[in-house]
């Protein structure tokens, strides 16, 4: 359990207070000049050994990240994104950080577009966000006022400009490219890659996108030092998390947590337990819709850090924990979420728009009882078709889930699913081409 | 130069490629739907899936460039399970509709799920179906077909310049639209019909003619213009079915503009089949001996000064010289011209009328320069390379007249001619940049020639340039841009006449017999003037004709063009003449022999090697006069930028259906689409 002097965000739940002169009083904006005083490739190096990574999803090491940025400015300026498009489901850590902890967000801003060069800060926020983006604006405005931003910021000698930007509500403008695609107004659809945003970025410039927690992070390590992040946690997995338990809980909550700490203490501890009792659990779904659900007997052990979820062949992703009891019908669920993503493909390639609504369609039909038993088969086969074949890690996400459900729960889906396959039945299918194959095995 | 590997044969490509590309050099066919040469890369169809050391998942080859020391693969199951994969999912939502559609038998979709699909299908839900767009007269849309390559929308930003294409929805409801439900505003809208790798944007005005394997393909050029794109026409039987493009990276790419390709069906319409005769201002149908023996009489009883001869804008070399030669040793006059208007031509060099910058030239240029030209409607093609050069180079453009929405953004000037006498006498601040300018191109359009002062003008532009040190050896910033494709093979021929005005004496009616070849822009009021036309198309030139001589149209006779930039190129016969019509360089040889009992050639090679050794020495003797006129008296004159008709600038186009129904929708676009 993470001592309270070890939380990063302490007015998660918003009992202190959001305006700058609270913000100080928790440790925000005091030494930022010191920090950037002590350089860039201090700043970068820091951040590498304290062995951060982004909390967007990937799991990308942060440091790394920034040191791809051009090491001198160029013809063209640099940038630095910030991604508040929370759209994952059963994810809402951005949230309270965008409206109650802006500040930390606003000094991470600062200290990483100082440690990447730019100038310009976008933070772009799904429009469903729009008040807490105002309140985000409203500390931008005092942060502007109290010289904590704008020309020689916060005494650094470094300018930078903070922008606000809305989505429109596109899950998919929450993937870096597609974020930046919108961002200069255009359609969001995902670029290719390479060439990589660090390099060719908005507009056409260098430009580093990190995920809101990752840079409210970023001045507290620097202020505490890499050694005490990195004690946290383990090796590669350091630091604190917020946590984000939703679902079959009694009590549904954000909670900044240590890395690596048991999902099992997560959910009895912070989330009241599972409604109906621990026993009563079905299945975990580690971080957020897109990652594959870990079933109950793994639950009991696993730790919660990007490499044990991996063991566990899913991900911590954002760490949206959503809890899943057995008064659930699983495979129900499983559509639901393949429905998002048939919803929410932008449609830009192949496997991604034509598979993730076929998946959907299965799993409906599965969910009723309507599938035939080579279909369960098929419809593992028709995931791995997805992925690792799309443009973005859309196909993964939307694809991830059901392999989930197909890895833990086949037995459910057969039980349920036993007709024979539409070939071999010897009735008048209207929609099948085939007819005469009807009565041939095999065909 | 890069070295890789490709299914471990070693190959080195430039930098820049792509892996497609050095697979395509290894010889390893990559299938692909959205990758296309001339558009930007999307690398959205997946289908060029290849395998690639040290990353775990497949590459998209169209998009990944090139790189030192890769090890690519084409040949293992991975890929060959991604590329089922993808083609089970393209043919998911795609119909089974082959039988009926128009793209059968040269579909990518087919072909390449003939080699790279599964057997059967797997998909048993319900079809995705979307609703029909308008494109306008010439695209005939069936969108549940689509693959969503987006092939047709980068066609239609990037080359095209309009932006008109695009999709909307996202996933599975994504659509490719117009947006508004009308045609497209461009001239090069069609070739989004070629780009279409399934049926989903197929040929409205070709639709369920034939099918490819019925046709006879003949590959030939075009004529509408004068730039003389390469072109394959498709018949059945005497029927020109269709025409599109082949790759000819010096003059057309790949594109084609709409009037070029869907004008053909002009050639089944208003056609002459039989000599006709006209009796009391009704024509009679006559037989070739008939028509010829009145010609002699007539030509016979007619002093030869009293004799002209017009050449039009789509005959084609052969026949313009032996019409040459017929007048100059048949009827022993040089009363012949090939131009319709008072148009300033300095005949004496070839650089004089060519387009020397050449088309690739364009893309090299650094400052282009309009002079009473519009090359959207005057030379579509040419007009995309300028738009290709801007997006690739941001070339400066200025043009002296507003031209309207050229496709890129110009400067343009006052319209008034002084403007041009400023830049020659270094006045104005383009003078400077002209001088200061690498490849600067200077484009004549044929409405400046037209003007007055057009010798002054032209020549003083010229000393100008040379002035300014612009000739180089690899580089001519002077250019013509003329308009028909006979324009400059005339000239080279010498088909003109600069002793006298005709075009003045044929409005004052001086002449008693008036021979026209195809010429039908010649605005004279008809007296007592006999006049035989000679040509393929029933218009203005035949409407006012004593006898009408029936010729061949450009698909239906071998013919030599030389296109504006003075490439000498032939076009083939892909189909015959109908009924009684001959081809027209035989009419005009039999017309000779019919009078002097002596044919002037004795085939078709005697004709082209005469005309080839002719143009041989022609380009041999020819010196620069000097011209220099600087002292004579220039008066300003307000440049107006004149061009036919885009849809009806020649007889073909005229005759055709299909332009009568683009010029409307073009018209009445608010009344084309969807409303009320």
């Amino acid at each position: 359990m993470l001592k309270d002097q070890d939380r990063i965000f302490q007015n998660l739940y918003n009992d202190k207070g959001s305006d700058v002169a609270a913000s100080q009083s928790r440790g925000d904006w005091i030494k930022t000049k010191e920090i950037t005083e002590k350089g860039r490739d201090w700043i970068i190096n820091e951040i590498k050994e304290s062995q951060l990574r982004g909390r967007g999803g990937a799991g990308f090491p942060t440091g790394l990240k920034w040191s791809f940025a051009p090491k001198e400015v160029g013809s063209r300026p640099h940038y630095l994104v910030i991604n508040g498009d929370e759209s994952e489901p059963g994810t809402c850590k951005d949230r309270d950080i965008l409206r109650f902890e802006p500040h930390k967000l606003i000094e991470g801003c600062l200290i990483a577009s100082y440690a990447v060069q730019a100038h310009v800060c976008y933070i772009y926020i799904r429009g469903e966000y729009f008040v807490d983006g105002q309140k985000l604006q409203a500390a931008i405005d005092e942060a502007y006022e109290k010289k904590l931003l704008g020309k020689n910021a916060a005494g650094t000698g470094w300018d930078l400009d903070i922008y606000i930007h809305y989505g429109a509500g596109a899950y998919i403008c929450g993937e870096e490219t597609a974020l930046l695609e919108s961002l200069e107004g255009k359609k969001g659809q995902p670029r290719l890659k390479p060439p990589f945003p660090a390099l060719i970025g908005l507009y056409g410039c260098p430009t580093i996108i990190n995920n809101v927690e990752t840079i409210a992070v970023v001045p507290t390590i620097l202020r505490r030092g890499a050694k005490w992040f990195a004690s946290l946690g383990r090796e590669k997995n350091t630091g604190t998390k917020i946590f984000c338990i939703s679902g079959n809980v009694n009590n549904p909550c954000n909670v900044e947590e240590e890395m690596s700490i048991p999902l099992k203490e997560l959910i009895e501890v912070h989330a009241g337990g599972v409604i109906g009792g621990w026993d009563n659990l079905q299945a975990v779904i580690p971080g957020g819709s897109s990652m594959p659900l870990i079933p109950k007997d793994r639950c009991e052990t696993l730790k919660m850090d990007f490499d044990a979820c991996v063991e566990e062949k899913s991900g911590l992703g954002t760490a949206g924990i959503v809890v899943i009891n057995k008064d659930q019908d699983i495979i129900k669920c499983m559509a639901r979420i393949a429905r998002f993503y048939k919803h929410e493909s932008c449609g830009q390639c192949t496997p991604c728009r034509e598979g993730s609504g076929w998946m959907w369609r299965m799993l409906e039909r599965m969910a009723k009882g309507d599938a035939t038993k080579d279909e369960v088969d098929m419809l593992g086969d028709v995931t791995t078709q997805i992925a690792g074949h799309t443009i973005c890690a859309f196909g993964e996400g939307s694809s991830w889930p059901v392999q989930g459900l197909l890895r833990h729960f086949k037995k459910e889906i057969q039980e349920r699913n036993n007709l024979d396959p539409i070939v071999q039945k010897k009735n008048n299918i209207p929609y099948l081409v085939d007819q005469h194959l009807l009565d041939k095995k095999n065909a | 130069m890069l070295k890789l590997k490709v299914n471990d044969i070693d190959v080195e490509v430039e930098e820049g490629l792509t892996v497609l590309q050095a697979c395509e050099k290894a010889g390893v066919e990559i299938p692909r739907f959205c990758y296309h040469e001339k558009l930007s890369i999307a690398g959205n169809c997946r289908m060029c899936l290849v395998e690639m050391e040290k990353s775990p998942k497949p590459i998209a080859s169209c998009a990944m460039p090139a790189a030192e020391g890769m090890n690519i693969k084409t040949n293992t199951s991975l890929v060959e399970k991604a590329r089922k994969g993808v083609m089970e999912f393209l043919l998911a939502n795609h119909p089974l509709d082959c039988p009926v559609c128009d793209q059968g038998g040269e579909c990518d979709l087919q072909d390449q799920s003939m080699f790279y699909g599964v057997d059967k299908s797997r998909f048993k839900e319900n079809k995705r179906a979307v609703p029909e767009k308008n494109m306008g007269p010439l695209i005939k849309t069936q969108m549940t077909r689509c693959i969503h390559c987006t092939r047709c929308v980068r066609f239609a930003t990037e080359v095209a310049g309009v932006p008109e294409l695009g999709a909307i929805g996202r996933g599975e409801d994504m659509q490719i639209t117009t947006y508004l439900e009308q045609s497209m505003q461009s001239e090069l809208s069609a070739n989004v019909v070629d780009l279409c790798p399934v049926g989903a944007l197929t040929s409205k005005p070709y639709v369920f003619e034939a099918r490819p394997w019925e046709l006879k393909k003949t590959e030939t050029i075009d004529i509408m213009d004068a730039i003389g794109s390469n072109i394959r026409v498709d018949t059945y039987d005497w029927e020109v079915k269709r025409v599109l493009p082949i790759i000819n990276e010096d003059i057309n790419e790949e594109w084609i503009s709409d009037k070029t390709r869907y004008a053909c069906d002009g050639l089944l319409h208003q056609r002459l089949d039989t000599p006709y005769i006209k009796y009391n201002g009704k024509f009679e149908k006559a037989s070739w001996q008939e028509v010829y023996k009145i010609i002699k009489s007539k030509l016979e009883n007619t002093s030869k000064e009293k004799v002209c001869g017009f050449v039009g804008d789509l005959t084609n070399m052969e026949t313009a010289y032996i019409f040459k030669e017929f007048f100059d040793r048949t009827v022993e006059t040089d009363n012949y011209e090939s131009r319709s208007d008072n148009r300033y031509i300095n005949i004496s060099k070839r650089e004089n009328y060519l387009f020397n910058s050449s088309i690739n030239g364009i893309e090299d240029a650094d400052l282009i320069l309009l002079l009473g030209a519009n090359p959207r409607y005057e030379a579509t093609i040419l007009n995309a390379r300028i738009r290709k050069s801007y997006l690739k180079n941001s070339t400066r453009i200025v043009s002296l007249n507003d031209c309207g929405d050229l496709t890129y953004p110009y400067e343009s000037l006052d319209g008034q001619t002084k403007t041009i006498k400023e830049i020659i006498d270094d006045t104005h601040k383009l003078s400077k940049e002209i001088e200061s300018a690498k490849k600067p191109m200077i484009i004549i359009g044929e409405s400046l020639l037209r003007l007055e002062n057009a010798k002054y003008l032209f020549e003083n532009l010229k000393d100008f340039l040379n002035k300014k040190n612009k000739f180089s050896e690899d580089w001519n910033p002077l250019n013509v841009l003329s308009c028909d494709a006979a324009t400059v093979g005339n000239f080279d021929l010498g088909v003109l006449n600069n002793k006298t005005n005709l075009i003045e004496d044929l409005k004052s009616n001086k002449f008693e017999i008036i021979f026209l070849i195809g010429q039908d822009d010649l605005n004279f009021d008809k007296k007592n003037e006999f006049v035989i036309y000679q040509g393929s198309h029933g218009d203005k030139g035949a409407e006012c004709a004593d006898i009408i001589l029936p010729g061949s149209a450009y698909t239906e006779q071998d013919g030599y063009y030389t296109n504006l930039e003075g490439k000498i190129q032939k076009a083939f016969k892909a189909s015959y003449p109908p009924g009684d019509a001959k081809e027209d360089w035989q009419i005009i040889n039999e017309l000779a022999e019919f009078m002097n009992n002596r044919k002037l050639f004795n085939d078709k090679e005697e004709l082209d090697s005469s005309m080839l050794n002719y143009l041989k020495l022609q380009t041999e003797k020819q010196t620069e006069k000097n011209n220099n006129n600087s002292n004579s008296d220039f008066n300003n004159e307000n440049l107006k930028i004149e061009i036919k008709d885009y849809y009806f600038s020649n007889v073909v186009a005229k005759s055709s259906k299909t332009m009568i129904e683009c010029n409307n929708a073009k018209m009445n676009l608010k009344s084309t689409g969807t409303e009320g």
